[in-house]
C-alpha cells in the first residue's frame, strides 16, 4: 500500500471536516441542514450497553490511538526499555495510569501483595520487615508529583530527531500518589544508630531482577520521599511497580524504585550501576557529572505539535502545553510564535502543586501564518528554562540526560507541525 | 449561600474572612449570582491553598480590607490573595495536611532475621565493602563469560546488536560520540561485581556463584586490556584495583555553573534579530511509524518505506494442533514462558532476538529457525535431522547445557516437570 497516499488522504479528510466545523464555529451559514441533527440517529433511538458491560472500563474505541508508544531502535530489547506517554493527546495534568510511560530494566514483574516484603536494615536501631498490610496501617498522605525519566528529550541533544512530542517529551507522567512518608518508616526502624544524619544515605532497591538500586542522601529521604501504593486512587499498575514503589519528588525517575523491597541506611553511596555508568552526564571535556538528581524547570507545547496538527481553519486557536520543575512550583510560562524573538505570557491552569505538572494555555488566533512555536517555563526559584544553545554552551553535546531545553515546533500554513531546531 | 460562605471561611481563614465577608456583602448588591458563585469557587481554591500560608494571607487580608470597599475591586483582591498565598506557600507543600509522624513507635512490622538480611543485603560498595569471599582469574572468566554473557555482550565484550559494549572506548569521552564501557567509563570495580552478581545474566539474575562473578569481573578487565589473562581477582586484592576513569567524575555543579546564569528576568521583545530553522527532524527520519490506517491521530511526516515489514504468519496447520491443547495448561505455560521471554519471542510478530523465535518449534528440525545464528552443537543437530518433540524439549529444558553441550543459551533449566509440560503446551499453541 502507498502509505504516503494513505496519510495524505487521511489528512485531507481531517482538514475537510475540520474546516466545516470551524465554519460553523465562526458563525458562517451552514451549506444545508446537518443530517446528524435532522435525521434520527441510531444512538438516539436504540439503547446502548448496560452497566457491567465492562467491569473495569477502558477508553472508548475512538480514542484507540491514545496509547504509549516506544522507539524500537533505542534499546536492544523491550524487556529493558522505555515507552512514552501520549502527552499530545492528553489535557489537564493527571496522567491516566494506563497510558503513563513505562521504563523497565528487567521487565515488569508480577508481585502479589501477599508475597510483598519491605526490609529496612543497615544503620538502624532495629532492622525491620514490613508486609503490605503493615504499610496500610501507617498514617498516609496524598500528593501529586511528576515523574520524569532523566533521559526525557535525551535523543534531541545533538539535533532535532523525533517528530512527535510523545517521543521528545513523553518520558513523563503525573499522578496523585497515596503512600507513607519514607521518614515515618525510617523513624519506626530508628535512626539513633546512624548518628549524625548529615552524611548518611539510604540505598533503595527493587524486587525485580535488575534491582535498579539507587543511593539517596538522607536529607532527601527524610524530606518528601513517599512509599507509595496507590496512584490516581487505585493500586499502582504492574508496570509502575505494583504493589509498592518509591516516590522521589522532583528527582529523576530512575530513583523512583519500583517493587521496592529494601531500604538500607548507609554511611556512603553504593555507586551502583544506575548511578555511575548510567544517569551520569558527560560534559564536553569528557568529565562527567554525577548525582545530578533534580529535574530542572522545563515546558513543552503539546498542541499544536507534530502528532497534534492544527485541523481547523482561521480564527480562535488554543496553544496548550505542560510545564514542571523539580525545584517546586511553576510560576510562569511564556510562549513565542516566532522562534523566540517575542514572547507572551500564557495562562496557567490549576496551580499550587509543587513538583507536579502545570498546564498552560495561550488563547490566541491563527490565520494560516507560519509559526515557530516555543514555550519557556519559570519556577519559584526564578530559574528560566534555557535554550538548547545555552545548554550546549555549558555542557557540550555528549550528554544524554537532563535535557530541559526550549523545544521548537515549526507550524506551516496547512497547520502541520514539525520538530525543528532554530538559530 | 451566605451560610456556606461563613462556614467555609470564617473558621478557616480568620482575618481573610473579614475581607471576604465584606466583599460578599458588596457582591450581593452589585454582582450577579453567577459571578458570586464563581468568586466563591475561586475563594474556595484560595482557602484550600492557604493551609501552609495562613499568616501571610491574614496579613494580606488586613492590609487590603479597606480597599475592598469598592465592589469592582473584588476580583483583583482575590487574584492578589491567590498570588500572596501562592508565593507564601512553602516549597514542597501540598493540598492535603501532612500525616502525623507517630510520636512513639507503632510496633508495626517485625524484626528482620539475620538470615533474611544476609539473603537480601548483597550490595557491594567501593572498596569492596560487602564482598563475599572468593576468587577467579581472567582465563577462567573467559569461559564463564562465553557461557553466560557472550550471547548479548559478544565473546570479546564488544556488544552484540544494541546490547552494551563492555570493552574498549578508551579516551573517547570527550569525542562526539563517547564510547562508555566498563574500561573507559566506570569509576568503581565494585559496581561491576555488584551488578553482575545481582542483575546478570539477563533473564537468569542471581544464579552465578561468587567465584564465577570474580572470574567474569576479571575477564571484563582483561577484555579491556587492564590486566593479563593470569590475573586473579579475589576478595583480598579487590580493594586495590583502581579503574581507568576513577577521577572522571564531579558532583553535580549546576547550582554553580548554571542556575546563576539562568535565574534572570527573561527577554520578552526583540530578543533576537532573526530566526532561521537550522535542522528538521524529518531529515533524520527516525520517528517510529504508525501501524495501521485506522489510527485516529495523523503523523504528518510518517515515513513510507517498509510498509510490508510486519508480515504475520498464520499457518493453517497450527490451528488444528491448538484445538487439542488444554487451555489451562497453555495459560500456565504462558506464565512459565516469562522466564524465556528475555531471549525468545512467540506470536504473530515474533522475531529472532537473543534466541530464535519459537513459533512452531515443536515438530521442527533442531537449529532451523530462519535467520538465527546457531551454536555449533545446534548446527550439528540440524545436519543430523533431529526434530523437536515434547520429549526432546523436556530433556533440553531440564538442563540445557548438559543436553546440548555448547549451547549459548544461558538458562539454568526448569526444575519442575509440570512447568516443562506447561511451557511445551504453550509453545505448541503457536503451531507445531
Amino acid at each position: 500500500m502507498d502509505d504516503d497516499l494513505k496519510s495524505t488522504t487521511r489528512r485531507a479528510f481531517l482538514r475537510g471536516s475540520a474546516a466545516a466545523v470551524a465554519g460553523t464555529a465562526a458563525g458562517a451559514a451552514a451549506a444545508g441542514p446537518d443530517p446528524l441533527i435532522t435525521e434520527l440517529q441510531d444512538w438516539a433511538s436504540a439503547t446502548g450497553e448496560g452497566v457491567d458491560a465492562t467491569p473495569y472500563g477502558l477508553p472508548i474505541e475512538f480514542e484507540g490511538d491514545v496509547i504509549r508508544r516506544n522507539v524500537p531502535w533505542l534499546t536492544a530489547d523491550p524487556i529493558s526499555s522505555i515507552n512514552f506517554t501520549p502527552i499530545h493527546a492528553l489535557d489537564g495534568t493527571i496522567t491516566p495510569q494506563g497510558c503513563a510511560f513505562e521504563r523497565h530494566h528487567s521487565g515488569a514483574i508480577e508481585l502479589r501483595k501477599d508475597d510483598y516484603r519491605l526490609m529496612i536494615n543497615g544503620l538502624v536501631d532495629t532492622p525491620l520487615v514490613f508486609s503490605y498490610a503493615d504499610l496500610e496501617r501507617f498514617p498516609r498522605e496524598n500528593h501529586v508529583y511528576f515523574c520524569e525519566c532523566a533521559a526525557n528529550t535525551g535523543m534531541e541533544w545533538a539535533g532535532a530527531q523525533l517528530n512527535g512530542v510523545q517521543f521528545t517529551h513523553g518520558m513523563i507522567h503525573n499522578m496523585e500518589y497515596t503512600g507513607v512518608p519514607l521518614s515515618t518508616l525510617l523513624a519506626e526502624a530508628g535512626l539513633d544508630t546512624a548518628g549524625d544524619l548529615a552524611d548518611k544515605w539510604v540505598y533503595v532497591e527493587g524486587a525485580d531482577a535488575s534491582s535498579n538500586g539507587r543511593s539517596i542522601p538522607m536529607e532527601k529521604a527524610l524530606d518528601d520521599c513517599l512509599v507509595a501504593f496507590k496512584a490516581n486512587g487505585e493500586a499502582l499498575r504492574k508496570e509502575h511497580g505494583y504493589p509498592v514503589r518509591l516516590v522521589v519528588p522532583g528527582w529523576e525517575g530512575n530513583m523512583w524504585v519500583k517493587w521496592m523491597r529494601r531500604i538500607e541506611v548507609m554511611d556512603g553511596p553504593v555507586e551502583s550501576r544506575e548511578e555511575t555508568s548510567k544517569y551520569t552526564d558527560v560534559l564536553e571535556n569528557g568529565v562527567a557529572r554525577k548525582w545530578t538528581w533534580v529535574m530542572d524547570a522545563k515546558s513543552v507545547i503539546t498542541s499544536p505539535s507534530p502528532q497534534s496538527p492544527i485541523t481547523h481553519g482561521p480564527g480562535p486557536m488554543i496553544i496548550s502545553g505542560l510545564a514542571w520543575s523539580g525545584h517546586g512550583q511553576i510560576t510562569r510560562v511564556d510562549v513565542s510564535k516566532d522562534g523566540g524573538m517575542t514572547w507572551e505570557t500564557a495562562r496557567l491552569g490549576k496551580q499550587g502543586d509543587s513538583k507536579a505538572l502545570t498546564r498552560f494555555y495561550l488563547d490566541t488566533e491563527w490565520n494560516g501564518e507560519d509559526m515557530l512555536l516555543q514555550a519557556r517555563a519559570m519556577d519559584e526559584t526564578g530559574y528560566v528554562q534555557p535554550t538548547k544553545a545555552q545548554l550546549r554552551e555549558v555542557r557540550g553535546e555528549n550528554s544524554i540526560y537532563h535535557n530541559n531545553c526550549i523545544q521548537t515546533w515549526y507550524v506551516n500554513a496547512q497547520g502541520i507541525a514539525e520538530n525543528v531546531e532554530v538559530s | 449561600m451566605s451560610k456556606s460562605l461563613n462556614s467555609i471561611f470564617i473558621p478557616a481563614l480568620g482575618g481573610v474572612a473579614l475581607l471576604l465577608g465584606a466583599a460578599y456583602g458588596l457582591s450581593s448588591r452589585d454582582y450577579g449570582r453567577d459571578q458570586i458563585d464563581m468568586l466563591q469557587d475561586r475563594v474556595a481554591q484560595v482557602e484550600g491553598q492557604a493551609a501552609t500560608a495562613r499568616s501571610e494571607a491574614e496579613a494580606e487580608a488586613a492590609k487590603s480590607a479597606e480597599l475592598a470597599a469598592a465592589g469592582s475591586d473584588l476580583e483583583a483582591r482575590v487574584a492578589e490573595l491567590e498570588a500572596a498565598v501562592a508565593s507564601a506557600r512553602s516549597s514542597g507543600g501540598s493540598m492535603t495536611q501532612g500525616a502525623p509522624q507517630p510520636d512513639t513507635k507503632t510496633g508495626l512490622g517485625r524484626t528482620a532475621l539475620p538470615e533474611e538480611i544476609a539473603a537480601w543485603d548483597v550490595d557491594v560498595r567501593p572498596g569492596g565493602i560487602g564482598l563475599p569471599e572468593g576468587r577467579g582469574d581472567a582465563y577462567t572468566g573467559e569461559e564463564v563469560f562465553a557461557e553466560n554473557c557472550a550471547i548479548c555482550h559478544g565473546d570479546f565484550a564488544e556488544g552484540v546488536d544494541n546490547w552494551p559494549v563492555l570493552a574498549g572506548g578508551f579516551d573517547t569521552l570527550a569525542d562526539k560520540d563517547p564510547v562508555k564501557t566498563v574500561g573507559s567509563y566506570w569509576p568503581y570495580l565494585s559496581t561491576v561485581w555488584d551488578y553482575v552478581n545481582r542483575s546478570m545474566p539477563f533473564g537468569a539474575a542471581q544464579t552465578l556463584e561468587p567465584d564465577d562473578v570474580y572470574a567474569i569481573t576479571a575477564y571484563i578487565l582483561y577484555s579491556n586490556d587492564l590486566v593479563d589473562d593470569d590475573f586473579e581477582l579475589s576478595h583480598e586484592n579487590f580493594a586495590e584495583f583502581e579503574m581507568y576513569n576513577k577521577d572522571g567524575f564531579i558532583v553535580d555543579d549546576r547550582a554553580e555553573t548554571e542556575y546563576p546564569i539562568w535565574r534572570t528576568e527573561p527577554c520578552m521583545e526583540n530578543c533576537k534579530d532573526s530566526v532561521e530553522i537550522t535542522m528538521h527532524a524529518s531529515v533524520l527520519d527516525v520517528t517510529p511509524e504508525e501501524e495501521g490506517a485506522d489510527q485516529g491521530a495523523a503523523m504528518p511526516e510518517a515515513t513510507h518505506d517498509d510498509a510490508a515489514a510486519e508480515p504475520t504468519s498464520e499457518e493453517p496447520a497450527a490451528e488444528t494442533a491448538v484445538a487439542a491443547l488444554d487451555p489451562e495448561l497453555v495459560a500456565k505455560g504462558e506464565k512459565v514462558f516469562k522466564k524465556c521471554s528475555a531471549c525468545h519471542q512467540v506470536g504473530d510478530s515474533a522475531k529472532n532476538k537473543t534466541g530464535p523465535a519459537l513459533n512452531g518449534i515443536i515438530g521442527q528440525t533442531f537449529g532451523s529457525v530462519d535467520g538465527f545464528k546457531y551454536s555449533k552443537v545446534f548446527r550439528a543437530a540440524a545436519e543430523e535431522g533431529r526434530v523437536w518433540d515434547a520429549a526432546e524439549m523436556a530433556e533440553f529444558l531440564t538442563k540445557p547445557k548438559a543436553y546440548m553441550k555448547g549451547t549459548r543459551m544461558s538458562f539454568a533449566g526448569l526444575k519442575k516437570p509440570a512447568d516443562i509440560d506447561a511451557v511445551t503446551a504453550y509453545l505448541q499453541s503457536f503451531g507445531g
